[in-house]
């Protein structure tokens, strides 16, 4: 089987912004693709419960987060470490078709799902070309 | 146990070092985590994306084999890709581990994208702690039973030529 690069990718902290929270934080891999009328977005979060997912549209600009909990495990120690556990955030500029009110989210198996609806009259009013 | 963690780990490094071959960073799919007590060996693995029922987990006596699939995402109809980071297909990854286990007590769970295998070692592998017996006092009737009189009196003789 080929190698497979699978590594997390730590989050570089963004200009100006500090973090208050301690621990690591990883950029989460997509999958982003259109299907239909939909945006859909897929993000490997594992280790992240449903209820410690915060998601933010602020203008255009979307933002997902999951909070990792306590990443011991009660009467071991840690013998061999390939990855590490943390937080993940990542950012998206969302174009202005997607239909904002419909935005729906799940989570399964570690994998959180967007679905972005595209909004009624970017279907069917594509561009609009005005003179100047 | 200090001393046995530490042997434990450098054990699994050396083990999954040759298997992983290289650095213990550039690991192959599923990367892991192994934490040990005295008793169990707990192995984490995170698998954003596969279904329970697509893993499967085999114990052949001191090895560990994880294998599985990440299938593409469903849709209905033609896909147009933005991004395409997450990777999928099959997997297939064996660990050694540092001691025998007992196959029939196994358990796993898939939370969250994360698999956790507790793996206990095998009963007949486990370190057995010695007692040392306290030294017998002297027993009572041991004029009655003569051999055990006769042992004692010659692993004893100064004390007994004391008394």
């Amino acid at each position: 089987m080929a190698e497979i690069d699978v590594q997390k990718q730590e989050a570089q902290e963004m200009e100006g912004t500090e973090r208050t929270r301690t621990g690591l934080v990883f950029v989460p891999s997509v999958d982003i693709y259109e299907s239909g009328d939909d945006v859909v977005l897929l993000a490997d979060m594992p280790g992240i419960d449903e209820n410690a997912i915060d998601i933010m549209l602020e203008k255009n600009i979307l933002t997902i987060r999951g909070f990792a909990g306590e990443g011991g495990r009660e009467g071991y120690g840690l013998a061999y470490s390939e990855y590490d556990t943390g937080d993940y955030e990542r950012t998206f500029a969302l174009s202005d078709e997607v239909d904002r009110n419909k935005i729906e989210a799940t989570m399964k198996n570690g994998v959180l799902k967007l679905i972005l609806p595209r909004a009624e009259e970017a279907r069917t009013r594509r561009i609009e070309v005005t003179a100047g | 146990m200090w001393r046995e963690m530490d042997r434990l780990q450098r054990e699994m490094n050396r083990l999954i070092d040759s298997v992983g071959r290289g650095s213990s960073r550039a690991s192959g799919f599923p990367a892991v985590n192994v934490w040990a007590n005295q008793e169990h060996v707990l192995v984490t693995a995170e698998l954003p994306g596969v279904e329970p029922d697509d893993l499967d987990i085999s114990v052949v006596a001191e090895s560990l084999t994880l294998a599985g699939r990440r299938p593409l995402p469903e849709t209905e109809g033609e896909r147009q890709w933005h991004r395409h980071e997450r990777w999928h297909g099959q997997f297939s990854r064996t660990l050694q581990l540092p001691y025998r286990i007992d196959a029939e007590n196994v358990e796993a769970s898939f939370r969250n994208g994360v698999l956790s295998i507790t793996l206990p070692r095998a009963e007949e592998d486990r370190p057995r702690r010695i007692n040392i017996q306290p030294g017998q006092s002297q027993p009572q009737g041991r004029l009655t039973d003569t051999s055990q009189a006769a042992e004692q009196s010659s692993e004893g003789e100064e004390g007994e030529s004391e008394e």
